[in-house]
């Protein structure tokens, strides 16, 4: 589970710090630093991890069979109502849009976050050996990841409150609620406070989901690291060696364990708020 | 940490995945579920059907049943019925034809006991002369007491 090689890991030039740093360093192009890079690592893992759950959703949905379904189809559809019974309760209307999106967050989040189960070093130590300098294998401890999903999210919210609300009130609504008021002046009055309570709370709802699963897998995958550094720099003549290779093992065991539970809380999290946000938004307040 | 351009790229991707599976899978595996619930209901349906036409079935057969016995029974009071007929007409006949016999016997006896009688009765004369022939010791013309011997064979 856990992995032990850590050892043979850049031991010569830094020890506990420099681990812990080269591990959460992406592997950036073309620029090491700034605003104008990309992360490759985490592009690359998003990409594969989205045509599998392409491919295993659509492939299964093409070939979806009324009688008999077989055991994948099964699961999916398993989810699918599952996810679709949901958003019923919440979603009073009819959109084509939202129980699917449902899914693929909660499909999606769940794929990137189960990365995390992968012991921290597997894939770093192979991309090393590849020549590879950094590699981080889960898309979700990247904010760039998270803030991306979090902003289609939010421009979904706002074109879904103008499609079932009409410019008219979706506008109007931005200045008059919630505080309401009687008279023009009394209106133009609180028109900037309503705007700006407005702004706020618009711009909270993406900054939110994205922090929330952002924290939540960068800090497991943090504790992995430190459970993997235990053994960092460790030699098999001494006897501490053996007492934290066994803490490893057990704290490794049950952050895993524990960890199994958050990656799919957070899922299903992330989704369940973009359902509610996006039911709000086709609301009249 | 800090966010660069990656979260456009990441954010491109999620929207079409998000796009790939309203547009290609959702449908499908929805319709799906659909089918399969009618079927189901439909399937259910045709089960209660089924049942109670069963028991529809059950009933008309108990009544044919029913009234299958009750022709049998008929049928064979019939058949009583006429064999009673029958050894009641075969009776009559009998007796009538024992009768009819009987009475062709007697008048057949009676021709008999008469041409006997006849017989006798002529017999009777002729003795009767001879008996009285010997008394008297001398022939009776029978021809002249045709008439007193014909009395006589009368009176006998």
């Amino acid at each position: 589970m856990l992995q032990t090689q850590a050892a043979e890991h850049e031991s010569s030039s830094g020890g506990m710090t420099e681990y812990i740093v080269h591990h959460l360093h992406h592997l950036r192009w073309p620029r090491e630093d700034g605003f104008w890079t990309l992360n490759v690592d985490t592009l690359f893992f998003t990409f594969v991890l989205s045509a599998l759950f392409c491919l295993l959703f659509i492939g299964v949905a093409r070939r979806a069979k009324v009688a008999n379904p077989g055991k994948l189809q099964s699961f999916i559809e398993m989810v699918v109502v599952f996810v679709d019974g949901l958003v019923k309760e919440t979603f009073h209307g009819t959109s084509k849009l939202i129980a699917p999106l449902a899914v693929t967050i909660f499909g999606l989040v769940f794929l990137f976050n189960f990365l995390d189960m992968l012991p921290v070093d597997m894939l770093p130590s192979a991309g090393h050996a590849a020549g590879l300098k950094y590699l981080r294998i889960v898309p979700t401890a990247d904010l760039s990841t998270t803030l991306g999903m979090a902003l289609c999210v939010f421009l979904l919210i706002q074109y879904f409150g103008l499609k079932h609300k009409g410019p008219k009130v979706f506008f109007g609504e931005m200045v008059s609620a919630p505080f309401h008021a009687h008279g023009a002046v009394a209106k133009i009055a609180l028109a900037p406070a309503n705007l700006l309570l407005r702004i706020i709370e618009e711009a909270v709802r993406p900054v939110s989901l994205s922090l929330r699963l952002f924290g939540n897998m960068y800090a497991g995958e943090l504790i992995f690291i430190l459970i993997a550094v235990m053994t960092l720099d460790a030699t098999l003549s001494h006897f501490s060696t053996y007492l934290l290779g066994f803490g490893q093992f057990i704290a490794g065991f049950l952050w895993t364990a524990f960890h199994i539970l958050v990656i799919t809380l957070q899922a299903f999290i992330f989704m369940m708020l973009s359902v509610v946000y996006l039911s709000m938004a086709a609301e009249r307040h | 940490m800090i966010p660069n351009i990656t979260f456009v790229i990441q954010g491109l991707a999620f929207f079409a995945v998000v796009w790939l599976v309203m547009k290609f899978g959702w449908p499908h595996i929805m319709a799906a579920i659909e089918d399969r619930q009618q079927k189901i209901a439909e399937g259910l349906a045709a089960a209660d059907r089924a049942k109670a036409e069963l028991k529809d079935a059950d009933a008309r057969v108990a009544d044919e049943i029913k009234k299958a016995r009750a022709q049998a029974a008929e049928i064979v009071d019939k058949a009583h019925q006429q064999a009673n007929q029958i050894v009641d007409k075969a009776k009559a006949d009998a007796l009538l034809e024992a009768a009819r016999v009987k009475a062709t016997a007697q008048t057949e006896i009676d021709g008999m006991v008469g041409k006997a009688r006849e017989a006798l009765r002529g017999q009777v004369a002729t003795l009767a002369v001879q008996g009285a022939s010997k008394i008297i010791g001398r022939e009776i013309n029978a021809d002249a007491h045709k008439a007193l011997l014909d009395q006589l064979a009368a009176e006998i």
